[in-house]
């Protein structure tokens, strides 16, 4: 390869043919990339960078004009107590779900680490919720956790826990209605975060905990102080994707409880959702979604640096 | 410190016995080589012996106490294995500290241990820093240190020094056995490089094929191998063989000399038509094909480099080996001739 | 034979594993089942709190089945989803395929920021980008039709999918690249030849990836798509199966089971190659 620096194809000593650039590493490697690129920016650059200015204006949906209002929308925002609502409700949720998810995807990867009779049917129905249409499966809960026929109500009517007329209305009740969010956000992110994790158990390498073994270290002890530690960077990956997934779900809130009772279930997206596009004020609703944005990066930051620390190649 | 024993172990992987009906007896204190080629199950062996595979059938007694059913952790032993596998989060002192944590020993005593283990492999000034901080050399020492620092009844070695530059080698293996003698645990080996089989062991025990061939001290192996497995494996280049009288006729390339120089009358002649010569340093490996009566088969005869090689490419020469040299081996069964220790060899025990 | 662990033990500890796999299958799973049996029930049944919600009370029925095929858009909603998954996908491929490789080598040091900087997109979801998409999309005279999809979906398939292919072309050793260009191909030539033969078992674990991202996807299909011909399925039965305030449960479990289930059996098969894709990308 003859190339200079700055890609350019250079004539051989000899005088023969010049160096295509479908050999040259610099420029294939940039052609390769660039189709990528420029369809990331202009389809994710772009439209943010829209947003940024339509929450900097009062554009509706059905309006045609364009008028700069500056902060005025975001002012009026933390203003509102209802915006406060959702974005207490969209920290709430997503702590209280990745460290279920966590802890729970932990459980579960170790128990799938051994190889048993059946293991593949256990995957596939262990898969199901992430890879069923997260709108489907919601429907699924709606159904089981309908004020009248919901199969919960019914089996703890049979046990006796609840009274021959008695039920819970899951979706009614607020505390109730966040407590089945959660749950269902959980029952999705469940099987990503078991997969990532196991994908971590499986890479530690065998020799370690045989050493350990040795050494005397019974498993509890193996678990957590060679296990862990050496789990923490990918754990950090699928808590950074179950994040992301919860931090900006709409449609879990939007088919359960469309963000009732009395929008107390409300986050972020889902109001974002109904501002905008529901209630046609696209420029509330672009400031809405915007402050998932800072967020988001916060805990990226955040996390990445931790992986980093705990860096260990 | 105490004996390693193992009576008729057998370790069956879907229906292929890698370890097949071994009985093998390190003694006190004694630094003992597994030595064979990859699959004959030496490593095998010795993760059973560690409590890392169940045996299918067998016994494994470490100090008379039969441990065959214990995990690992019980039996006492230390291991080191042939990546190190030091904990990569871990400093160097925690590394070394671990096993004296797993035990529940107080913090004093773990800093006792820990220095006075260090101390030994002269790692002090490491024990603040991190596995992948550290040279392939300094890593072998710490996963020395954290293998002694419990004061186990055996060592296990798995290939520890085959991650090492081949000059590192030599001075790792000078190191390795000047510990072993200080220290006098007894020392199980695994390689399969037979020049440090000889180097370090003891004892040799050479495997194949889930079976011990033949044990001895390297002197035993080299000039009284029991097989033609034990005497082409051991030795570099390898022992030669030709078919002489319906037996298998072996005789090392260092006890070839000209014919000229032999004095004993019971020498025999061993003709040669010299197809090349490697000038190596200290010594010349002279390549041939050997001549009726024997029948047409390569050769290699090793001599001194002082002075010029007593034959050239092409030639057809003589040389000569004396009687002693010459080992006769089964042709049917591979297994020596006349040979007590062969005999004995034959039941595999010791 | 050597006596092992005292059996006991073996079978306590035994049982215990099977115990919490259950839980968590039971969890995971009975959504699904209680889908099954809901789509084969008579909605009488179904409505009839006085029945145990167990039993078929009354014989099952392919009735709700007849009402999602022949009396909703259901089918159509399908083929929707078909054409959107196999277009999406195959520009995803065009897209990410070489940036996937030009990450994982030709781009040194830099790309490793860039790879990150890739993977950083997924910080700007389209959550935050579909109101300004509204519009731009109306602009494009899109509207209202699944082609919208087409365009919009790959802003999400690709970066993850060059990640997870870079994390695949990784593994590929370089000495089969330098042997084929000796050989006498481009770099490029290798690349196509070579390469891409080699990770077909990657590139198809994208694939599924990828068709699966499209089956999930909610916001942008809700907010470009209004009329019920243009749905996929994933905003077609949530919002269309559902009459005013009547909602006709056997029909709707119908469309969630078939919309899931065989899309989980092949992603179940993948899942190996997807998970060693990822852990070669975040390992590292």
């Amino acid at each position: 390869m003859n190339a200079t620096i700055d890609g350019d194809a250079v004539e051989p000593q000899d005088g023969g043919r010049r160096i295509h650039f479908l050999d040259d590493r610099l420029w294939l490697g940039r052609l390769m990339l660039a189709p990528a690129i420029v369809y990331i920016v202009a389809l994710v650059g772009f439209p943010f960078v829209l947003a940024i200015i339509y929450s900097l204006s009062n554009v509706t949906v059905g309006s045609e004009g364009f008028h700069f209002v500056g902060l005025a929308n975001f002012r009026q925002l933390v203003n509102s107590p209802q915006f406060w609502v959702a974005v207490k409700n969209t920290i709430f949720f997503t702590v209280v779900s990745q460290i279920a998810v966590i802890v729970l995807a932990n459980i579960l990867a170790m128990a799938l680490l051994k190889d048993f009779p059946g293991k593949w049917l256990v995957r596939l129905l262990i898969l199901l919720p992430w890879v069923a249409p997260i709108s489907l499966g919601s429907i699924a809960w709606l159904w089981m956790l309908d004020p009248i026929y919901s199969i919960f109500n019914w089996v703890l009517r049979a046990v006796g826990w609840l009274g021959p007329n008695g039920r819970y209305i899951w979706l009614g009740q607020p505390d109730l209605a966040m407590a089945s969010i959660i749950v269902v956000d959980v029952w999705r992110l469940l099987p990503l975060a078991t997969v990532i994790i196991l994908a971590g158990l499986s890479s530690i390498p065998k020799d370690l905990l045989e050493a350990a073994a040795i050494d005397g270290a019974g498993v509890v002890r193996r678990t957590f102080e060679i296990a862990m530690p050496l789990l923490l960077p990918i754990m950090l990956v699928a808590v950074l994707f179950g994040v992301v997934f919860t931090v900006t779900d709409l449609i879990v809130v939007f088919v359960l409880t469309r963000g009732g009772p009395f929008n107390s279930t409300q986050v972020l997206a889902s109001w974002a959702y109904f501002t905008g596009i529901d209630s046609g004020d696209l420029a509330t609703g672009a400031a809405i979604s915007l402050f998932l944005f800072p967020v988001l990066v916060a805990i990226a930051v955040v996390l990445l640096r931790i992986a980093k620390r705990t860096e260990l190649t | 410190m105490s004996t390693v024993e193992t009576r008729a172990l057998t370790k069956v992987f879907s229906e292929v016995p890698a370890v097949n009906g071994i009985d093998l007896m390190a003694q006190e204190g004694e630094f003992l080589v597994l030595v064979g080629p990859s699959g004959c199950g030496k490593t095998t062996l010795m993760r059973m012996i560690a409590g890392l595979e169940e045996p299918t059938s067998g016994k494994i007694l470490i100090g008379q106490r039969d441990v065959t059913a214990l995990p690992p952790r019980t039996r006492n032993i230390a291991m080191v294995f042939q990546s190190y596998a030091l904990y990569p989060h871990l400093s160097v002192y925690r590394n070394i500290a671990f096993p004296l944590r797993a035990r529940g020993a107080d913090r004093r005593t773990i800093a006792e241990k820990v220095r006075w283990a260090a101390g030994m492999f002269g790692i002090e000034r490491l024990l603040a820093r991190k596995p992948r901080q550290l040279s392939g050399g300094e890593r072998q020492r710490v996963a020395l240190a954290r293998a002694v620092v419990r004061q186990p009844l055996a060592f296990l070695l798995d290939e520890p020094l085959s991650n090492l530059d081949a000059k590192l080698r030599t001075l790792a293996r000078d190191e390795l056995k000047q510990f072993q003698r200080r220290i006098g645990t007894t020392t199980i080996y695994v390689t399969h490089d037979q020049i440090e089989a000889m180097g370090l062991g003891d004892r040799i025990a050479v495997l194949s094929e889930g079976r011990v061939r033949q044990i001895g001290t390297p002197r035993e192996i080299y000039s009284d191998p029991a097989d033609t497995f034990v005497a082409t494996f051991m030795g570099s280049p390898p022992m030669n063989l030709t078919e002489s009288d319906g037996v298998l006729l072996g005789f090392r390339p260092e006890s070839l000399m000209p014919k000229s120089a032999a004095i004993a009358f019971s020498a025999v002649t061993i003709p040669m038509r010299i197809t090349r010569i490697e000038y190596l340093g200290a010594d010349c490996l002279i390549y041939g094909v050997l001549q009726p009566p024997f029948p047409e088969g390569p050769a290699i005869v090793r001599t001194g480099a002082g002075g010029p090689p007593p034959c050239a490419p092409g030639d057809l020469y003589e040389f000569s080996v004396e009687e002693p040299d010459l080992k006769r081996f089964d042709r049917g069964t591979g297994l020596r001739c006349n040979s007590p220790r062969g005999e004995r060899e034959r039941h595999h025990r010791r | 034979m050597a006596p092992l662990a005292p059996t006991a033990r073996r079978l306590t500890l035994a049982g215990g594993h099977a115990a919490i796999i259950a839980v968590f299958v039971v969890f995971a799973a009975f959504p699904f089942y209680w889908m099954l049996i809901t789509t084969f029930k008579e909605t009488r049944d179904l409505l009839n709190t006085a029945n145990d919600p167990f039993l078929f009370n009354l014989p099952p029925t392919l009735d709700n089945l007849r009402v999602l095929f022949f009396q909703t858009a259901y089918v159509r909603w399908l083929v929707n989803t078909a054409i959107v998954g196999t277009c999406v996908v195959a520009i995803t491929l065009v897209l990410a395929v070489p940036a996937g490789y030009s990450l994982a080598r030709l781009t040194g040091s830099w790309g490793q920021y860039l790879g990150i900087g890739i993977f950083l997109t997924y910080l700007i979801p389209p959550t935050i980008l579909f109101i300004p998409f509204s519009r731009v999309i109306s602009t494009l005279g899109l509207q209202d039709s699944y082609w919208s999809l087409v365009l919009v979906y790959p802003s999400f398939t690709v970066p993850f999918c060059s990640w997870l292919l870079m994390g695949f072309f990784k593994a590929i050793p370089h000495d089969i690249v330098d042997a084929a260009v000796i050989d006498g191909l481009s770099r490029f030539g290798a690349f196509v030849k070579v390469v891409v033969p080699l990770s077909l078992s990657g590139i198809l674990t994208v694939v599924i990836f990828s068709f699966t991202l499209v089956l999930q996807e909610f916001v942008y299909a809700i907010t470009f798509i209004t009329s019920s011909s243009q749905y996929t399925v994933g905003v077609g039965v949530p919002t269309f199966l559902v009459r005013g305030d009547v909602y006709f449960w056997g029909s709707l479990m119908g469309a969630c089971l078939i919309a899931s289930v065989p899309i989980a059996i092949v992603y179940n098969l993948f899942v190996d190659r997807f998970v060693a894709g990822f852990t070669v990308g975040a390992i590292k």
